[in-house]
């Protein structure tokens, strides 16, 4: 048997003290995705520091309109809940696209932004994987990559990151709150995953003994509508081979606001920076659209078994925008009459 | 020859009598509140649990087995490896001789199993037993053209390759053709429960609990494994989470299970993880299919040829005999029909519900909906004009044939006549809409079983017999066949099934289980109700038992060509912009006998439309060609249909009569629901979309790659 530590603690304090003191120590709360890998001996913590019991599990209105979410929030929660509903339909999208409803009912806010990716090659210790064991090799780059990356990887990692809620939050600009030995932080949620270069083994931004402790999103942008939408294998319960969180503002007929991220082309939810400075000031049509998406895609780099995800990026993102421009026009039309 | 039903009509009179009524599972109750118990739920006192090594390379020898470190950990009671288990004696099943020599034939074949007090104890001493290998280049990758092909000599009681007439001649001649190739990738049963056996040895007696499709199967090879008689092993299998083919025949954990039991001492169980199913308990072999069909423009067939090109392992030769349906279903004066398969260094495939039929009618139907288009015939109506009067192949009269009224009742259900047979014209915003049509088709086969029947002095009856329930409701179904045979109410007929020690049948597995127990059970509850009709007086106290076996009745081959058919409708839809699709309706119409509890078999018909629709659109076990492994090894990468996948499903039935059967008159109907499923949607995916994709599961990346570069 191999043996491991479980310690519950009340406070977030206290979490973060004895992750300090507990060398091989890790977080767990609703354990969906880290009790699977330490079957798989992928994992193995010295010990578990049961955080789903810390009072962290509201979401909250913000003063300034914007939501904190605390990180044990349920998946199933979060997305029920109405103000999520209302002001960040994306969010809510991309939840109820992630997992099963009995996932949902107990992965956390948290850990569903730490999952590791489901890359075959890392979750088999028979094999060789840079991420799981730094310097071992990557066999994904001339193996069965068909759902691995085209932007951002290296020769080192082709992984990518599988949440659909972490794709939602980089496209409303969320914050996530971090709190460690140092004290409190934040990094920004398109930020807080990484690309994976030589240190493909550090999937995020989080610090050794760090506890995510909540995600913080501004306040909805005022005019603009959003949607999340998933392009998988079968209609429910698989992993994104694309996916789009798209936020849109349009002003007679002009894009005033637009923020696009992409799930499944890499091992962080791509922020399409070079598309939104594309559609800024752009008409709102299916031409500019297309423009927009094919100048983020330009840099796709696909590999032997992975190019169909480019055009069918390309696609989506395009069929999304239209669709939440069609819905603006038609608000705005009803708003004229 | 086939005896036809010696006892007059049956049931006897109309009803009521219980056959045909639509009866609630008998342990259903039991199952949905966790009480019936499965293989690995029995836990005899102090039972140890056992963890399987599999190999972590392809092809090779081990060089040295270090099992000191697993030894050494806390709780471990034994590691077994070919230095030693238990020498097993040689049986007609390789896949079988488990931990006897040091090859290793497949990556994932076990190498070791490591037993202890628990099994997470169990667990870590497998990972810590150390293997060397000294490996050899392997090969997984199957082709077209690979060198090593050969045809085998027989497949499943047929010729592996088959010649009728000059199809060559017939062919060139043909002023309508098409000559297509369609691919099937390897794919995985995945029963929800997994392969797990417990084993127990007492004064020389062994008794396991094993998930199995067939205990009677399984105690005879283990009586040969370990030169035991019949008498001293006892198997149970009395509740089975699925099987589909993956069950049929004994599989390593029984085996390992009763070697690390007889090794150590202590009652074992073993449970094999998920993840190591796809390598050591079967699989569909892939299928590489070229279809030729040449027609008059009279749309009638003059030309058939299918050729097959598929893998087997190099420890065991299986064939999944997809050519096969092409010997029966359509007229075809010059036929050619080709099994090659190479033995490739990959896991042992097996049987995978209507192993043949399913990949080999994806293939033909695609095909015949491709000629209906070049013929400009309505895919219903070119069936219809093929229709053979006897079977093809064989020239033996069909003992029933209701193909052509599936395709008519299930056309009127579907909505068929008003169907536009032109492609790519039906659009909503960005989906495209098109409906197709397959048939399929099962054959009946019935083997010999035992049965005992039992009067009891209360005015019970109770009968046993060896048969096996997968999910599918045998205990419901042989106690509405024996109560029909004896004129008594269903609820006065206990029935005992899943166990060795009961009169012995054949395993639940081709579409074989009703007809062969039931007509064991009939035949026995008949002689029975003989025997209390002559009695006079009370009976005795021990009641009247009746044995009756159908050695006489099923030895002969019948004279008839015996198969179910069907009728498969899809309606799809295809999201242009992301290359998803999606089934909106499927509608299956089958001819299969008469159906003896339409509940359950309706629950069949639904379950084998569903896998087909897995098969056409979601499951996919490809092989790693440098690591020589399936790729998909969980249920989370294994993508069979989630509920989203399902949204409308009617299975219907014709009421057949085919004196030629069996006493209930009835086909089985485990398979032919799998079958005709896929390509009738790969049908209406082309009349959706006017491109035809004939390389299955048809994913996203698949339709939007072929989108993009249009294919004829």
């Amino acid at each position: 048997m191999r043996p491991f530590g479980y310690l519950r603690v009340d406070s977030v304090d206290e979490a973060v003290r004895a992750a300090a003191g507990q060398p091989g120590a890790q977080f767990l709360a609703g354990g969906t995705n880290l009790v699977d890998l330490m079957k798989l001996g992928v994992e193995a913590p010295r010990t578990l520091i049961d955080v789903s019991r810390l009072p962290l599990d509201r979401v909250e209105e913000l003063p300034d309109g914007g939501l904190r979410i605390g990180a044990t929030v349920r998946n199933a929660d979060l997305a029920a809940a109405p103000v999520v509903r209302d002001r960040y339909p994306v969010l809510s999208q991309a939840l109820l696209a992630g997992a099963s409803g009995q996932l949902r009912n107990t992965a956390t806010t948290g850990g569903n932004l730490l999952q590791r990716t489901r890359c075959g090659y890392f979750q088999d210790t028979a094999k060789p994987c840079n991420k799981r064991e730094p310097g071992s090799g990557c066999p994904a780059v001339d193996g069965a990559h068909r759902d691995l990356a085209v932007l951002g990887h290296s020769a080192h990692c082709v992984a990518t990151q599988p949440s659909d809620m972490a794709v939602a939050l980089a496209a409303l600009d969320a914050t996530v709150h971090l709190h460690g030995p140092e004290g409190e932080r934040t990094v920004p949620a398109t930020d807080f995953h990484r690309l994976p270069g030589d240190s493909p083994e550090r999937d995020t931004e989080i610090r050794l003994g760090e506890l995510l402790t909540a995600v913080e999103l501004p306040p909805p942008r005022a005019g603009a509508r959003s949607r999340y939408r998933k392009v998988r294998d079968r209609a429910s319960f698989a992993f994104a081979l694309v996916s789009v969180a798209a936020v849109l503002a349009v002003r007679d007929g002009v894009v005033v606001h637009a923020a696009l991220a992409f799930g499944g082309l890499a091992h962080r939810p791509w922020r399409a920076r070079t598309a939104e400075a594309a559609l800024h000031g752009a008409p709102a049509t299916e031409e500019h659209f297309a423009r927009a998406a094919a100048a983020e895609l330009a840099a796709a780099a696909p590999l032997r078994d992975n190019g169909f995800k480019v055009p069918l990026a390309q696609s989506l993102a395009v069929g999304v925008l239209t669709e939440l421009a069609d819905r603006a026009d038609r608000a705005g039309r009803a708003d004229n009459g | 020859m086939s005896h036809p039903p010696e006892e007059a009509p049956f049931p006897p009179g109309p009803p009521p009598h219980p056959l045909g009524d639509p009866l609630v599972r008998r342990e259903g109750r039991e199952k949905v509140t966790g009480t019936a118990r499965y293989a690995a739920e029995h836990t005899p006192d102090g039972c140890a649990y056992a963890w399987p090594v599999p190999a972590t390379v392809v092809r090779g020898r081990i060089t040295e087995l270090d099992t000191g470190a697993a030894l050494a950990l806390p709780g471990v009671i034994a590691v077994l490896t070919h230095e030693n288990a238990p020498r097993l004696a040689p049986t007609g099943d390789p896949t079988l001789a488990l931990l006897q020599e040091d090859r290793v034939p497949h990556r994932g074949w076990y190498v070791a199993l490591a037993v202890a007090d628990t099994l997470e104890a169990a667990r870590d001493a497998a990972e810590a037993v150390q293997v060397s290998y000294a490996t050899e280049p392997h090969d997984v990758t199957l082709t077209a053209d690979h060198p090593r092909l050969y045809v085998p000599a027989e497949v499943f009681g047929g010729p592996g390759a088959r010649e009728r007439g000059d199809f060559d001649a017939a062919f060139a001649a043909a002023p309508a053709t098409v000559d297509v190739t369609y691919t099937v990738p390897p794919l995985h049963n995945h029963p929800m429960e997994p392969h797990a056996a417990t084993a127990l040895w007492t004064h020389g007696h062994l008794t396991v609990h094993d998930s199995s499709q067939g205990a009677t199967r399984v105690r005879e090879d283990l009586a040969a494994l370990f030169k035991l008689g019949q008498d001293q092993i006892t198997v149970h299998s009395e509740h089975v989470g699925g099987g589909f083919g993956s069950k049929g025949t004994p599989r390593p954990q029984v085996v390992l299970a009763a070697m690390a039991a007889r090794h150590t001492g202590r009652p074992v169980k073993l449970a094999l993880p998920r993840r190591h199913l796809p390598a050591v308990v079967g699989h569909r072999a892939p299928t590489l299919h070229r279809v030729r069909l040449g027609a008059g423009p009279d749309g009638v067939i003059t030309a058939l040829a299918h050729e097959i090109v598929t893998h087997t392992s190099t420890v065991a030769e299986f064939v999944e005999q997809a050519a096969m349906p092409a010997r029966i279903m359509y007229t075809s004066p010059h036929s050619r029909t080709v099994h090659r398969l190479a033995a490739l260094d990959v896991p042992t495939p097996s049987w995978m519900r209507a192993p043949g039929e399913a990949p080999g009618m994806y293939a033909l139907e695609s095909a015949v909906d491709e000629l209906a288009v070049v013929l400009d015939l309505d895919p219903i109506d070119l069936r219809i004009r093929n229709e053979p009067g006897t079977e093809p192949d064989t020239g033996r009269p069909f003992s029933s044939r209701h193909l052509v009224d599936c395709l008519r009742a299930g056309a009127a259900r579907f909505g068929w006549s008003s169907r536009d047979p032109r492609p790519a014209v039906r659009r909503q915003g960005d989906l495209l809409l098109g409906t197709g049509v397959a048939a399929a088709t099962y054959p009946v086969q019935i083997s010999a079983t035992d049965a005992e029947a039992h009067a009891a002095a209360d005015g019970t009856f109770r009968v046993r017999v060896n048969a096996t329930d997968i999910g599918t409701g045998a205990r419901t179904v042989l106690a509405q066949i024996a109560a029909a045979a004896l004129g008594a109410p269903a609820d006065r007929v206990r029935v005992e099934i899943g166990s060795s020690d009961l009169p012995p049948a054949v395993l639940a597995g081709g579409s074989t289980g009703t007809a062969s127990w039931g007509w064991a059970v009939h035949k026995a509850c008949t002689v029975l109700l003989a025997r209390l009709r002559e009695h006079r007086g009370p009976l005795p106290a021990e009641g009247v038992t009746v044995t009756e076996d159908t050695r006489r009745e099923t030895e002969q081959p019948s004279p008839y060509s015996r198969h179910a058919f069907g009728a498969v409708f899809a309606e799809v839809q295809v999201d242009t912009r992301t290359g998803e699709v999606r089934a909106r309706r499927l509608l299956g119409q089958y001819a299969a006998g008469h159906i003896l509890n339409p509940r359950t078999a309706r629950s069949q018909f639904v379950g084998g439309m569903v896998m087909g629709l897995g098969m056409a659109l979601t499951e996919d076990s490809a092989l790693d060609p440098v690591y020589g492994d399936f790729t998909a090894r969980d249920l989370a990468a294994y993508h069979v249909p989630a509920c989203a996948d399902v949204p409308a499903i009617e299975a219907h039935w014709l009421d057949e009569e085919d004196p030629h059967l069996n006493p209930m008159g009835s086909k089985g109907i485990g398979e032919i629901g799998i079958v005709g499923t896929p390509a009738a949607i790969g049908n209406a995916v082309w009349h959706a979309t006017g491109v035809r994709l004939r390389d299955l599961p048809l994913t996203p990346d698949r339709i939007l790659t072929a989108r993009a570069a249009p294919l004829t």
